[in-house]
């Protein structure tokens, strides 16, 4: 059993008492796509604008410098919840999606040249292969894939063969969003440097969910975001090595990346600013500030325990039931997410059914239109668990399922 | 909500009379829906005077999509090409007898929408055709 008070955090999450209609309490599978909010979050926010609110960096009032202490408390506290050696290594973006595209426009621009070489995985989601294919078009730089196995893992031989060919990036997600792979990228990343590849990882659905030290890792860039971590939506993480970052040229330009601005030049500002122009979504930093306070208070450990108990619970339910076919690795290759078809049943149907009794599960391709391609399905229904799930919800999702065949007959 | 699946829905979906390809046919047209992957793909024969003899479709997607492919089939059957130009939303929510959102809404305009870019002979199936 989970040493994990379920039920006390429940109470945390306001939005898990809602009704969907009435008498139909709402049944949140879909943390994956985003996490609901604990009230500790909400407050925060709710704090800075009610008692603090200023811009950042610039202004000398008291509520300035308040709206900058917590601003930068924020990062401090993100930093050391996954382990950067410095928090000037972590730099705030919009989500993990802009921390990878920093890393395509600024790091790969300056960096990598037509015929280069960049290794992709064929379990990414979108945000991790347009911003290559957009290089491509522009650069004339080659992509090539390491193959996903018929049970949902990486294929690391392949890997090893494709490192023969020197690629400049290796880019990966540590855990995917549909199958659930936690892959091993401690791994990947030693295989990469020894082939003196630079590595991105994919962080959007491990660090919510597993407890991640970017130093052991020794990842050179690692991308994340708050709201699927019990943060707001707007703001991510682009963690990278400060040598690394030192050497990019900025990204976007603007005010508080610079240090000088004359009328036909500038000089651009220290880490992490370098990175942050223009006002930067204040409320949301302070409020991921409070999602990690939130995580770390519970323990990450304990969140990863849960999840695979009732994952585990999910995974066996749901193959008992005829007709269900489950897409990933076993429960001990993955983390809380259950990707299926049910035969004769399109998925968008099946979530439309299960929303008639409150459960809201995703259904489509997840922003992984090839990983479907490749296991010869248009989509799948998904669901996905987080700190807050029980075996109850497990139940009615089962529950629902039959009722789904019931109609289809 | 149980309206959504109305059994005509459900009985078109699991039983189509119009799946399938016509070969040879006059008019081919396919598409996709970006958002769920969906992809319909439309064969018509159409006599000298300009009336759709026999109307196919293919491809796969959820059961508002293909029920709403098949009603769509079988009501241009008979019909001037001129005249299943100028079909609109409103028909294809007729012919299901049903309400929908935004996001199932393009669900049941899809085969419309495909059907309207090959009888415009346009490149591919926007919005705007079935608006």
């Amino acid at each position: 059993m989970s040493s994990l008070n379920v039920e006390q955090i429940r109470n945390d999450f306001p939005i898990l008492e809602r009704e969907a209609r009435k008498g139909v309490r709402v049944i949140y599978l879909d943390s994956t796509a985003t996490s609901q909010k604990p009230v500790q979050v909400i407050e925060a926010m709710n704090d800075y604008y009610r008692r603090s609110n200023a811009n950042i960096h610039r202004g000398v009032h008291t509520l300035a410098e308040e709206a900058t202490i917590l601003y930068e408390g924020a990062r401090e506290r993100i930093a050391k919840f996954v382990n950067a050696a410095h928090s000037r290594e972590v730099i705030y973006t919009r989500n993990t999606t802009e921390s990878i595209n920093l890393v395509a426009y600024s790091w790969a621009r300056a960096n990598l040249k037509a015929g280069d070489l960049v290794i992709l995985t064929e379990m990414e989601h979108h945000s991790n292969l347009v911003p290559w294919h957009m290089l491509q078009m522009e650069r004339g730089i080659e992509l090539d894939f390491i193959p996903v196995t018929e049970d949902g893992l990486l294929d690391l031989d392949a890997y090893k063969t494709l490192l023969d060919r020197r690629p400049k990036l290796v880019s990966f997600t540590h855990m995917s969003n549909v199958l659930g792979t936690i892959n091993p990228a401690g791994e990947i990343i030693r295989l990469a440097h020894a082939a003196g590849a630079i590595t991105l990882v994919d962080g959007a659905q491990s660090v919510p969910h597993l407890s991640v030290d970017v130093q052991a890792l020794d990842a050179d860039f690692y991308a994340f975001s708050a709201h699927k971590m019990c943060g707001p939506t707007g703001i991510g993480i682009l963690y990278g090595k400060s040598a690394l970052l030192d050497a990019m040229p900025p990204f976007l330009g603007g005010g508080d990346m610079i240090k000088e601005v004359k009328l036909r030049s500038f000089r651009a500002n220290s880490l992490p600013h370098k990175f942050e122009a223009g006002t930067p979504a204040i409320a949301e930093a302070i409020g991921f500030g409070a999602a990690v306070d939130y995580l770390t208070a519970i323990g990450m450990d304990k969140i990863a325990a849960h999840e695979h108990e009732i994952t585990e619970y999910a995974l066996d339910q749901l193959e008992e039931i005829p007709g269900v076919k489950l897409f990933g690795p076993a429960a001990d290759k993955k983390g809380g997410v259950a990707a299926f078809t049910l035969e004769g049943v399109h998925p968008h149907d099946v979530a439309q059914i299960l929303d008639q009794d409150g459960i809201a599960v995703r259904a489509g391709h997840h922003c992984a239109q090839p990983l479907h391609e490749k296991f010869g399905i248009p989509a799948t229904s998904r669901a996905s668990f987080y700190l807050y799930s029980t075996k109850d919800e497990v139940d009615l999702l089962v529950k629902g399922l039959y009722k789904v065949k019931e109609m289809f007959g | 909500m149980d309206d959504l699946y109305r059994e005509v829905i459900i009985e078109h979906y699991k039983n189509p009379s119009h799946r399938g390809k016509l070969d040879p046919h006059d008019f081919s047209f396919a598409d996709n829906n970006p958002l769920c992957g969906d992809h319909i793909q439309i064969d018509l024969r159409v006599d000298i005077t300009g009336v759709v003899t026999e109307a196919m479709f293919d491809g796969h997607g959820c059961a508002i999509s293909q029920a709403s492919a098949d009603l769509l089939m079988e009501s241009i059957i008979g019909k001037p090409l001129e005249e299943v130009k100028k079909l609109n939303k409103q028909d294809v929510l007729d012919m299901l007898g049903i309400d929908l959102g935004p996001v199932r809404l393009k669900c049941a305009l899809l085969s419309l929408k495909v059907l309207k870019a090959g009888a415009y002979g346009l490149g591919e199936a926007s919005d705007d055709l079935v608006e």
